[in-house]
């Protein structure tokens, strides 16, 4: 960039909400761009939704690999600094002076966690183990999986009776438990922000005729997602979560929300490839194992479809076109009765199967929007041209995409940044913008950028 | 200690590392080691840093070895202001992962600082390759992605020169009568946003255009490239610092549409004809100048469809779709099918398919099509099977539009010129698309400062096409900031070291510059090598390949590995005790050893363990150091190969299986077994898997018994 003028007004930070793969990257990408970041997460630690994936489509690659090169490049930049547990309450100005107060939840444990572990084995409580969506437990306190970034555990305060237990504070020889640690507030000075916010999966309990939630072997396809991966709750065994037995024929509902008024209007994107993944997850591990894919519109866009085409191939896998009317349970036999209608030959089909997996689609994670100049569409999702300049949005923010496509926009977004600051810069200067480094966080401590 | 450097070497009792191990006995090694500084804590990730920092501001030492826990965490607290930092993994890959205070577990930890502190001893300080750097960005193609790359890089500072072959901007979406909806609620078609995308490039003073203009070669490096133009005969020559590919796509050669009766029958044309009729303001029949009464819109995606392409559009749905409305206005009363195998209308398209679907001229019927043929009476009889309307349904058209597939301008014609010994062009990735080979990095180029966007990376619509330019251009600006820095980009970013030649040895083999990934190694007139340090990612692969080991890193070199695989001590006379070689690739298998660490699994202890960069990087004298002096067996593990190899510098473990070939000589020579060694690929999902891998490996090894060379 041009040489730099001072001038303070021109915040040149930039904000990152969401510390998923999207806003990973455009965290990542405009620091090393030459940016400075500030990285904002909700949860306790950075990833997001990719890292409970057990593999990517097509290339069935775990998303680890690329998260382990992007934490090492976090590491590795001291222009970004990230916040977890926090999340932004209001936001305020223009392009180049932006105001965001950020709200920060107690994690319980401070810097001083060298990730020990004698705490977990201190602690008496135990917590639904929300990373595996509820397929098993952890302690209260935690770290959700082997490769969790930043590796300080977090205690989650919904479960644990603070200072009337304290037995990890005793464990603990580091003095990194604090227990009396409060929530607190505090402003970032920034010159553009971007929403990398990612989405959440759909309520499968709302989506009466497919039995989610009565019938325990009717599981979503982010909870197969864990059940095949090898930090999973079952270490990667594809099994019935009813009794545990190995899986011999599973059924995949698409559309499992998605395309459908009275649930979510769009179409999710990602599922058809993510279930087409999944048959082969199934396939490679039970190889005895018979995949039934019923879908719509099989949607494998592009150059995915060979992909699709290698799946279908498999005589182990079979695609029908068919919309599921109902799943209902034999409770002689305790398989699942998938109902559908074979669209291509008009026929009923009534399939006995061990599993059903639904796949359901991506929701907007907005649940309560920040205050500030934001725009949503009907579905929740992030409008990005109707929404303040010098704010951006990224990733399944702005709508379901699959991971190559969210980094596409997370590195489009790091550059429309960069761009609403420089411009910013120049229109309040008459000239090119301020040094980098100038929007500072206020006293906020930083989570330390190396783990 | 063969070093000129004052290293201070701090051994952590924290985190088990104490209670499981004799660290009085490391304190006393390292002293032995001739450490000017030697010190213990409880933890020295906490308030004990300090006592190291003091050391290093005292002068007590230029350079630290902290004996704690994996480098790849705490690298804040222990980057210590810049000085060198050397990290010995006691606590995920000793403590952690083996049966505490045995004697095995004791020597592993020993041979771990020792390696540390050898491996300190061999680190250079690196002297960053700074050079100037252009501040301007060549983008080849004025399509959308060219454009709005073009735009975004000028608004955010540099200059831009735009390379268009064609005598106007604007590509093919330029020529597009109407574009999909891409607001809420996704009802109208919209106007084409080209021409305004082309009064912006025209109107910006930082982009300079070239029209009917190509690039006849490109030479250089990042920061550094000559552009060579070439505009009505005459050249400029032009430096730029990066480069965006965005030069976009064709239609499928409509001769391959001939089973659909393209080029036989008058009224069978592909969508781009409608398309050129709908923005010349009149659509017709082609036979007749007149109108159409039924129309079938055919996406020719049948699996069965050899004439298409081998992959299926993206948007041919959506053109589908669009023209279907276009027909409807143009024709009132026309009937048009839409006849598909699946409709792709991913994320909030849907919202417009579904509104196409309401109007009740359009029809929608899902099938494939047996055969088109003209009757007398000049009307197309469309035969379907696998359709919604039964086996033989059979439908009358008076005009057939054949959706016909995007091929990315890669594939069919030269455009970069680059004069790399590599080729010209960026390498193509499946079906020709200059495409990167990552999920988690689409830009991840293997022409370090030249980034495609748009329809040659993968065929998209032109919101993803504004998307992709725009990422191009930050890829293009961030390694334009890099070159400035003399530092490497992604996935070692920040890495100022690259490869060191000592030439008087170099025999003019050429391997190295065959074997770079990156094409960043050239020969000269002599044929020696000469390295373009912008262009290279620091992999190693040269030095990997190099026969007479002339290539070094500051920081990472034969000597250095060498010296560490020496640094094992060689227990005598127990054949118990074996010790296995592992070379771990640090992306994938060296987090994956960490991992089973953290989860507490426990993997044999005669294993060490050496991070190298990429298996590409092993140089096959290191395997024959190692069996030489000692070393029961040899355990190499990097990322998968093949069609979707996950290496980031592309083919590390295939390269490193080749020169097994040597390495299997030097075992023959010296009467030794050839499974001795082995490549292993390890994903980094594979921890769990490590403890069974390492403990089969060194079951064959013990089979095989003590390596004979023990000792000598």
């Amino acid at each position: 960039m041009p040489e730099p003028v001072g001038y303070s007004e021109v915040h040149n930070s930039i904000l990152v909400v969401g510390g998923g793969i999207a806003g990973l990257s455009a965290a990542i990408e405009a620091a090393e761009a030459g940016s400075e970041v500030f990285l904002v997460e909700k949860e306790g630690f950075l990833g997001g939704r990719v890292a409970q994936l057990a593999k990517y489509f097509p290339k069935l690659c775990p998303p680890h690999c690329g998260l382990e090169i992007n934490y090492q490049r976090l590491k590795k930049n001291r222009r970004v600094r990230f916040f977890t547990m926090a999340q932004v309450e209001r936001i305020e100005g223009r392009p180049g002076d932006f105001t965001v107060a950020i709200r920060q939840r107690p994690r319980y444990v401070n810097d001083r966690c060298t990730a020990c572990n004698d705490c977990v084995a201190a602690c008496p409580v135990d917590r639904p183990d929300r990373f595996n969506l509820g397929m098993g437990v952890t302690r209260a306190v935690y770290i959700p999986y082997p490769m969790a970034f930043p590796r300080k555990y977090a205690i989650d305060d919904s479960v644990c009776p603070l200072e009337q237990c304290a037995k990890c504070v005793d464990a603990c020889s580091y003095g990194a438990i604090d227990l009396a640690m409060q929530p607190k507030t505090f402003d970032l000075k920034v010159g553009a922000v971007v929403f990398a916010t990612g989405w959440q999966p759909y309520d499968a309990g709302r989506i009466d005729n497919l039995g989610f939630g009565r019938y325990a072997d009717v599981i979503t396809n982010m909870m197969l997602e864990r059940l095949a991966a090898p930090d999973g709750p079952t270490r990667g065994r594809i099994v019935r979560p009813s009794d545990g037995k190995p899986v011999r024929s599973v059924a995949f509902v698409q559309c499992a929300g998605s395309r459908d008024a009275s649930h979510l209007g769009y179409c999710s994107s990602i599922c058809c490839m993510a279930s087409l993944k999944e048959a082969v997850y199934i396939r490679e591990q039970i190889p005895e194992a018979k995949v039934h894919i019923f879908y719509i519109d099989l949607r494998t866009p592009g150059p995915l479809e060979f992909f699709s085409k290698r799946v279908q191939a498999d005589p182990g896998v079979s695609v029908m076109k068919g919309k599921v009317a109902a799943i209902v349970e034999d409770r002689s036999t305790g398989e699942l009765i998938v109902q559908a209608e074979d669209i291509l030959s008009s026929r009923k089909i009534s399939l006995r199967v061990d599993l059903v997996v639904l796949a359901t689609g991506m929701a907007s994670s907005v649940d309560q929007p920040p205050e500030g100049p934001l725009a949503y569409d009907n579905d929740g999702f992030l409008l990005p041209d109707e929404t303040a300049p010098g704010i951006f949005a990224a990733g399944c923010a702005r709508g379901p995409v699959d991971v190559a496509t969210a980094v596409q926009d997370a590195t489009a977004a790091a550059l429309k940044a960069m761009r609403a600051i420089h411009q910013a810069g120049a229109q309040r200067n008459g000239g090119p913008a301020a040094p980098a480094g100038d929007g500072r966080a206020g006293k906020a401590e930083v989570d330390s950028a190396a783990e | 200690m063969a070093t000129n450097r004052k290293l201070g070497v701090y051994v952590c009792r924290g985190c088990g590392i104490g209670e499981s191990v004799d660290t009085a006995r490391l304190e006393r090694i390292a002293t032995e080691l001739s450490a000017p500084v030697v010190r213990g804590s409880p933890a020295f990730c906490l308030e004990d840093v300090q006592l190291i920092k003091n050391d290093l501001a005292g002068g007590e030492i230029d350079c630290a070895v902290i004996a704690a826990c994996s480098g790849r965490v705490n690298t804040d607290v222990f980057s210590l202001d810049g000085a060198p930092v050397e990290r010995v993994n006691l606590r995920e890959q000793v403590v952690w992962s083996h049966t505490p205070n045995t004697e095995e577990t004791q020597s592993l930890a020993e041979d771990s600082l020792r390696m540390g502190v050898v491996r300190a001893g061999k680190t250079e300080s690196p002297v960053a390759y700074r050079q100037a750097a252009d501040r301007a960005i060549l983008v080849v193609g004025g399509g959308v992605a060219g454009m709005t790359a073009a735009v975004a890089a000028a608004d955010t500072g540099f200059s831009v020169v735009l390379v268009e072959k064609e005598a106007t901007l604007g590509g093919f979406a330029g020529s597009m009568h109407r574009h999909f909806p891409t607001h809420p609620p996704y009802a109208e078609l919209q106007e084409n946003p080209v021409p305004r995308m082309i009064r912006e490039v025209e109107s910006h003073p930082a982009i300079r255009v070239f029209l009917s203009a190509v690039i006849e070669s490109l030479e250089g490096q990042p920061g550094r490239f000559t552009a060579a133009i070439c505009r009505n005969g005459s050249t400029e020559r032009l430096g730029v610092g990066a480069v965006v590919m965005a030069t976009g796509w064709k239609p499928v050669d409509a001769a391959r549409l001939q089973g659909y009766g393209f080029g036989k029958y008058a009224n069978v044309i592909t969508n781009v004809m409608l398309e050129r009729m709908a923005s010349g303001g009149k659509i017709a029949r082609p036979s007749d100048g007149g109108e159409a009464r039924s129309v079938a819109i055919v996406q020719c995606e049948s699996a069965a469809d050899e004439g298409n392409l081998p992959y299926g559009g993206n948007v041919a749905s959506l053109v589908a779709l669009k023209q279907a409305v276009y027909l409807r206005r143009s024709f009132p009363g026309v009937r048009v099918y839409v006849i598909y195998q699946d409709m792709q209308t991913p994320g909030m398209y849907e919202y417009f398919y579904k509104g196409v679907q309401r109007d009740p001229g359009i029809f929608f019927t899902r099938g494939e099509i047996r055969s088109i043929a003209e009757d007398e009476g000049g009307s197309l009889l469309l035969e379907l099977e696998n359709s919604l309307l039964g086996p033989g349904a059979r439908l009358s058209a008076d005009l057939v539009v054949l959706g016909a597939g995007m091929e990315p301008a890669a594939a069919a014609e030269p455009s970069l010129n680059l004069r790399y010994l590599q080729g010209g062009e960026l390498p193509q990735t499946r079906f020709g698309f200059a495409d990167s080979n990552f999920i988690c990095f689409p830009y991840e180029t293997r022409r370090t400062g030249i980034y495609s966007a748009g329809c040659v990376r993968q065929p998209m619509d032109v919101p993803a096409s504004e998307q992709d330019g725009a990422a191009a251009a930050l890829k293009a600006i961030q390694c334009i900031e890099n070159s400035l820095a003399g530092s490497a980009v992604h996935p070692r970013s920040g890495d100022l070291t690259y490869p060191k030649f000592f030439m008087q040895k170099c025999t003019s083999c050429g391997r190295c510059s065959q074997e770079c990934p990156f094409s960043a190694i050239q020969l000269d007139e002599k044929k020696q090598p000469v390295v373009d340090p912008n262009r290279c990612r620091r992999c190693g692969i040269c030095m990997g390949a190099c026969p007479v080991q002339i290539i070094s890193f500051e920081d990472y070199s034969i000597d250095m590995l060498s010296s560490m695989i020496r640094a094992v001590e060689m227990p005598e006379g127990d054949d118990e005790k074996l010790r296995i070689l592992v070379l771990a690739c640090e992306n994938d298998a060296y987090p994956a050893l960490d991992m089973a660490g953290i989860e507490r699994l426990r993997y044999p202890a005669n294993v060490r363990i050496i991070p190298v960069r990429c298996l590409g990087s092993v140089n096959s004298i290191l395997v024959a150091d190692a069996v030489s002096r000692g070393f029961d067996g040899v355990a190499l593990m990097g990322c998968k190969s093949g069609e979707d190899y996950q290496c980031h510098f592309i083919q590390g473990s295939q390269l490193l299986a080749k020169r097994m070939d040597n390495v299997q000589e030097t075992l023959q020579r010296l009467a030794l077994e050839p499974e001795r060694v082995r490549v292993q690929e390890v994903a980094i999902n594979d921890y769990c898997r490590l403890p069974a891998m390492l403990g089969e490996f060194v079951d064959v090894v013990k089979k095989l018994g003590p390596n004979p060379f023990k000792g000598f």
